[in-house]
């Protein structure tokens, strides 16, 4: 059986006297969405700081197809709370970003990018500012900053957090339509459970902090979902709901 | 600038200072209303029109004076700001210096100008130096802590990407601190602009060859406090145009601050 893409194993990680993350095990296979939900404070996003090398486990082990993670190694496209556009470059040049940094030049990387921006629904704002594109645009800029990169993995840490309800279903279904053509291998950090049920493969759901694995759901159900009225999601949603208001059970 | 674009930038720039020349022009005509009819002593005080005509009159003097205004003042800033850039990086790189040095900078903040403006001229004579420094003495430290602040107001997000990215520190301090920092260095471009004016007409009251602060002190002396006034004139009408050369600079450097939430 070949490894999988990322294997997390008994992670631990404390900030002072806090103990964030107490023994955090788990793994995902190519081509496989995956998402961690948890109590706010739990230490989601902690895990990715680990991953992208922003801060060192005290212990446990990260590999990434069967390989140790090295620091510095840069090897997940990174999607950050909010989205994270640079409000002095336009959005061409906040998708590029990416590329630029791996070292592609700026003509290159644009014309790498440039293709995708209808099938992400940007068409005609290349030259934008973000502060000139409504939130639901910013954060398919973002997502195409993110993707371009062509790393092995997405990691996306809320990413339609700062949303109104109405844009975030929106987008929900638009990344879900997007994970079905090019089925990224991806780790999603939400605290939305509607969300994560409808796009995920598998669903770990951390306890409160220090953290560690409480439950993991399978989500048994072919993409696309539809993604109101379902009753397959919906008993999923309201098992996993239960879980999370009743963590002593 | 398109031409249509003229008229909506008039009619705001009307509204904008609409009033603030009702308020000052009310000042004015009170004060020549009130010089006419008391019949007080020009050389007591002087009317506007008085201050104007006189001033005109020595227009050669005012600009030649000016000049060295000007010049003090504009190299006094830009080594101050050369100064201060360069603090502010080492600062921000290296925190342990920002605690070693930041107590000597505020100290030279606390250095009453009064004091050491004769000094500084009884050290580097009645040249350029001497208003070069106390310029760059009264700028350099509202400088330094705008650019200081303007670093941290980086979005963690922002640089927490470019880190996951494989940014150094160096890329990221260019790519994501510095132009974080842009709308800070111009409100203190803006605040020290005026302290750089003042700084170099209080360095030539204290002694020089040429210069706005000199023909004011001699004015004085010589009791006419209406070429006194048109060189306070000549000086305020400076500050304001290097005040207004500050914020058509940010609007050049940092187009995408006037966008607003104008979605599609």
């Amino acid at each position: 059986m070949s490894p999988a893409r990322l294997d997390v194993r008994n992670l631990r990680k404390s900030f002072g006297p806090t103990d964030v993350l107490a023994d955090v095990s788990l793994s995902v296979q190519p081509g496989e969405f995956v998402s961690i939900l948890g109590p706010s404070g739990a230490g989601k996003s902690t895990i990715l700081q680990l991953l992208t090398g922003a801060t060192t486990p005290d212990a446990g082990k990260m590999l990434l197809d069967g390989q140790p993670l090295k620091p510095a190694q840069h090897r997940f496209a990174f999607m950050p709370q909010g989205d994270a556009l640079m409000p002095w470059r336009r959005i061409i040049d906040n998708t590029t970003l990416g590329l630029e940094i791996q070292g592609v030049s700026r003509q290159a990387a644009r014309a790498k990018v440039a293709p995708l921006f209808g099938e992400f629904g940007l068409a005609g704002f290349e030259n934008h500012y973000p502060a000139q594109l409504s939130g639901g645009m910013r954060q398919r800029a973002a997502l195409l900053r993110t993707v371009v990169q062509q790393r092995p993995m997405l990691l996306l840490d809320e990413p339609f957090g700062a949303l109104d309800a109405l844009t975030r279903t929106q987008m929900q279904r638009w990344l879900a339509d997007m994970w079905t053509c090019q089925r990224w291998t991806v780790l999603l950090i939400t605290h939305d459970v509607r969300e994560a049920v409808l796009l995920s493969d598998r669903i770990y759901v951390l306890s409160a902090r220090p953290a560690n694995v409480a439950h993991q759901f399978q989500v048994p159900l072919e993409h696309p979902r539809q993604c109101v009225g379902s009753p397959a999601l919906a008993a999923i949603e309201a098992e996993i709901l239960l879980t999370l208001l009743n963590p002593e059970d | 600038m398109s031409n249509a674009a003229m008229p909506g930038l008039l009619a705001r720039l009307f509204r904008h200072a609409g009033p603030a020349v009702a308020s000052v022009s009310t000042l004015i005509l009170g004060w020549e209303a009130y010089v006419q009819l008391s019949g007080i002593s020009s050389t007591a005080l002087p009317a506007p029109s008085r201050i104007i005509a006189q001033g005109f009159e020595q227009r050669q003097a005012l600009v030649r004076h000016s000049l060295a205004t000007l010049q003090a003042t504009t190299f006094g800033f830009a080594s101050s700001l050369t100064a201060a850039f360069v603090f502010s990086v080492l600062i921000d790189f290296f925190r342990p210096l920002r605690r070693a040095l930041f107590p000597v900078f505020i100290i030279t903040q606390t250095l009453p100008l009064i004091a050491i403006a004769p000094l500084v001229v009884l050290w580097f004579g009645f040249g350029l130096t001497p208003k070069v420094v106390l310029v760059a003495l009264v700028t350099f430290f509202p400088m330094l802590v705008a650019l200081a602040q303007g670093y941290e107001a980086t979005d963690r997000n922002i640089a927490a990407l470019l880190a996951s990215m494989g940014a150094s520190r160096w890329r990221i301090f260019v790519m994501a601190r510095l132009p974080s920092a842009l709308p800070y260095f111009f409100a203190g471009l803006r605040i020290s602009v005026t302290y750089a004016v003042v700084g170099a007409i209080f360095a030539e009251y204290a002694g020089a060859a040429r210069g706005l602060g000199i023909y004011i002190l001699n004015a004085k002396k010589n009791f006419r406090p209406d070429l006194v006034l048109a060189a306070v004139l000549v000086s305020a009408t400076l500050t304001l145009l290097l005040f207004g050369a500050t914020l058509l600079l940010q609007r050049a450097a940092m187009p995408w601050a006037r966008l607003t939430e104008a979605r599609p």
